[in-house]
């Protein structure tokens, strides 16, 4: 059974932000949602309710970065990156402005619907010049974000999970930047997943490594630059071909720079990218949404089989019995 | 010549203005005919609103950038050092001095004009203008000279005036933040945005100047989009609001009086006419947006009223300079 840390940003910003006057953070009235109450409780003269307002609050954050400020933008990652997407360019983007973009509920973590579900969030930030992108798929990943952020000479764009969050990677090996966490070595399949999709994944390659697969698995935090020469050398070291899985679609993210990182290498391999596949997701559970769309583990056995040309005998049963931990039910309780 | 010498009187300050504001349009005027397509109306309606925040509004240092504008450095970006931008023309960065962001950026031709008659640019900086490579673009951009931020997308500067102001009041600045805005930009909902966030805050270090000059890209704003009541709406929004002859000095200058020490942002309703100097644009109304001569003939009545405005120049300035203060500058129609 792994931990499971409750809330791990929301400590982890009150701590990390007492030593670091020039930290500001922006919300939009999803303070609490965005586990940002604690830094508001602690240091109110540097907490900023904006209201729902996301294209002036993206203004703001601009100036503020201007004049040598760290604004830390608190909001869902839809209400970053579709509404104010103009001022986020232009505004930040732009200028190189050390703004955070701290986003939340990403892809179909979240049983808010359409609206609150951010698919197209990395396809949108990626395509934007200066932008860097970081995704957490575990609470050390979360527990790292702010340092590795921080590090950056410009705006970054965090995909960041909140509530309850497995600890699938020890707390005292942090996110490395630019670097991809090899969780397994192997030589039939390269598996690369990101986000909540790297916990599903571990359950699928271990029942997979039972099956004789061998698979190098790598876990990716940095979406953007994506450059990591272990993520090439892991590529063509697999004989089968490649698998991307990601909470998102599947245009846009993991699976298409994976598409066009092959391609410019000339690593002439099958890819199968796991995703939604140019479709709207809706509001459910978080379970229920990885099976219906095909997210979850069993898709990566799926996929497996198609690039191996082998069937494998592996049941839900047998993923069940290596489940890594208690999935907590999804927060059907949340502020929206 | 010394803006903020405050032993020059309001009068000697108000004619400063006026022989300036002049001299704008007739270079945006002649720029106009040199290149057969300029924003000239804006430069009507806005000399005198931009001569005076330079003048007699901002407290700005002396321009610490070259007379002659610097060649585009390439875009902002973790790998490119050399990026900067136009701010340094309008004076050094200091915890007293005022700070100037410029929002519609298709009146950058009227800012250059006025930035070369103030002497922060050189006489021949225009020659640059809309020209591969230059900082001096048609549509104003961050590194263009006296520009600050990114503002062609309409309506984002006054947020990010916001921040600004919010930091200085942060580090306990007394000086001051000024916007100038064109009043299409109070179509977009982020404007309003930023004034709820602006006297929700209580940043009441950052005034705005608007050219209320009716006019937009499709024609005239009553007929395009409205957004009057303007003066009642800011107030409503809790700015405090001033509504003037945008083409008075005067009193464009005493709406700002004793700025800055209260817990609103100020905002001036500076009405102004889209023609103003130059008569015979009215017949082109009510699409003044941007000014492309159709004939001949056209483009020879504009040179003849071109030679004209220089002429008057020619004279105030040699009035002014025998010292005589009773001048007729203001008159060009």
């Amino acid at each position: 059974m792994i931990e499971t840390v409750t809330r791990p940003h929301r400590d982890n910003l009150v701590r990390w932000a007492a030593q670091r006057p020039e930290v500001l953070v922006l919300s939009a009235d999803l303070t609490a949602s965005c586990e940002a109450d604690g830094f508001r409780d602690a240091y109110p003269q540097r907490f900023f309710s904006l209201g729902m307002a996301e294209q002036n609050m993206m203004g703001f954050a601009a100036g503020l970065a201007r004049e040598g400020f760290f604004p830390y933008i608190h909001t869902f990652a839809v209400f970053i990156t579709r509404r104010p997407y103009d001022q986020l360019a232009m505004s930040i983007a732009y200028p190189n402005l050390p703004v955070r973009m701290i986003g939340f509920l990403p892809g179909i973590t979240t049983p808010g619907g359409v609206t609150h579900q951010a698919i197209d969030d990395v396809a949108l930030m990626r395509v934007i010049p200066n932008m860097t992108i970081l995704e957490a798929g575990d609470a050390t990943d979360v527990e790292s974000m702010l340092d590795v952020a921080q590090a950056v000479n410009g705006p970054v764009y965090v995909r960041q999970l909140r509530g309850e969050v497995p600890r699938l990677f020890p707390a005292n090996a942090p996110l490395q930047f630019g670097q991809a966490r090899v969780l397994s070595r192997g030589d039939d399949l390269c598996v690369l997943s990101s986000g909540i999709c790297t916990e599903e994944a571990m359950r699928a390659t271990a029942a997979l490594a039972a099956c004789g697969v061998s698979i190098s698995h790598l876990h990716v935090s940095t979406l953007k630059p994506f450059d990591d020469p272990q993520i090439s050398a892991a590529i063509a070291g697999a004989r089968h071909g490649v698998i991307a899985m990601e909470n998102h679609s599947i245009i846009g993210g993991l699976g298409a720079a994976t598409a066009e990182r092959m391609a410019e290498e000339g690593i002439g391999k099958r890819l199968i990218r796991i995703g939604l596949r140019d479709r709207y997701a809706h509001g459910a559970s978080r379970d229920y949404l990885m099976r219906e769309y095909g997210l979850d583990a069993m898709a990566l056995v799926r996929a497996a089989e198609d690039l191996t040309g082998q069937p494998l005998e592996i049941s839900e049963a047998d993923l069940a019995a290596v489940r890594l931990g208690t999935l907590q039910a999804a927060d059907k309780t949340e502020d929206l | 010549m010394n803006p903020t010498d405050p032993t020059s009187s309001g009068n000697e300050q108000r004619q400063q203005v006026a022989r300036i504001a002049d001299a704008v349009r007739r270079r945006v005027l002649e720029h106009t005919l040199k290149h057969n397509g300029g924003y000239l109306s804006q430069a009507c309606s806005s000399a005198e609103l931009l001569a005076t925040l330079y003048l007699r509004i901002m407290r700005l240092g002396p321009s610490q950038a070259p007379l002659t504008p610097r060649p585009f450095a390439g875009v902002p970006a973790a790998d490119n050092p050399h990026a900067f931008t136009g701010a340094d023309y309008n004076g050094p960065k200091a915890p007293d001095l005022d700070r100037f962001i410029f929002s519609p950026v298709h009146y950058a031709l009227v800012l250059y004009s006025l930035l070369i008659e103030l002497g922060r640019l050189g006489p021949d900086a225009l020659d640059a203008f809309n020209r591969d490579g230059s900082t001096v673009e048609l549509i104003g951009a961050e590194h263009s000279p006296g520009h600050e931020v990114t503002a062609g997308s309409l309506a984002q500067a006054i947020s990010q005036a916001g921040g600004i102001a919010l930091a200085r009041r942060l580090r306990g600045e007394p000086g001051r933040v000024w916007v100038f805005m064109s009043d299409g930009e109070f179509q977009e909902g982020q404007t309003w945005e930023a004034f709820a966030a602006l006297t929700h805050h209580r940043i009441g270090n950052l005034g705005v100047y608007i050219d209320a000059n009716a006019q937009q890209c499709d024609g005239a704003m009553d007929e395009v989009s409205t957004i009057e009541p303007l003066a009642e709406r800011l107030r409503a929004f809790g700015a405090e609001v001033h509504e003037v002859d945008g083409h008075d000095s005067d009193a464009l200058t005493a709406a700002a009086e004793g700025f800055g020490n209260g817990d609103r942002p100020l905002a001036v309703i500076a009405r102004t006419d889209p023609c103003r100097g130059i008569e015979r644009m009215r017949e082109r109304a009510p699409k003044l947006h941007y000014v492309r001569f159709k004939s001949d003939a056209e483009f020879k009545a504009y040179e003849q009223l071109l030679y004209k405005m220089r002429a008057q120049e020619a004279s105030a300035n040699a009035a002014s300079h025998t010292a005589s203060s009773q001048t007729t500058l203001g008159h060009t129609g």
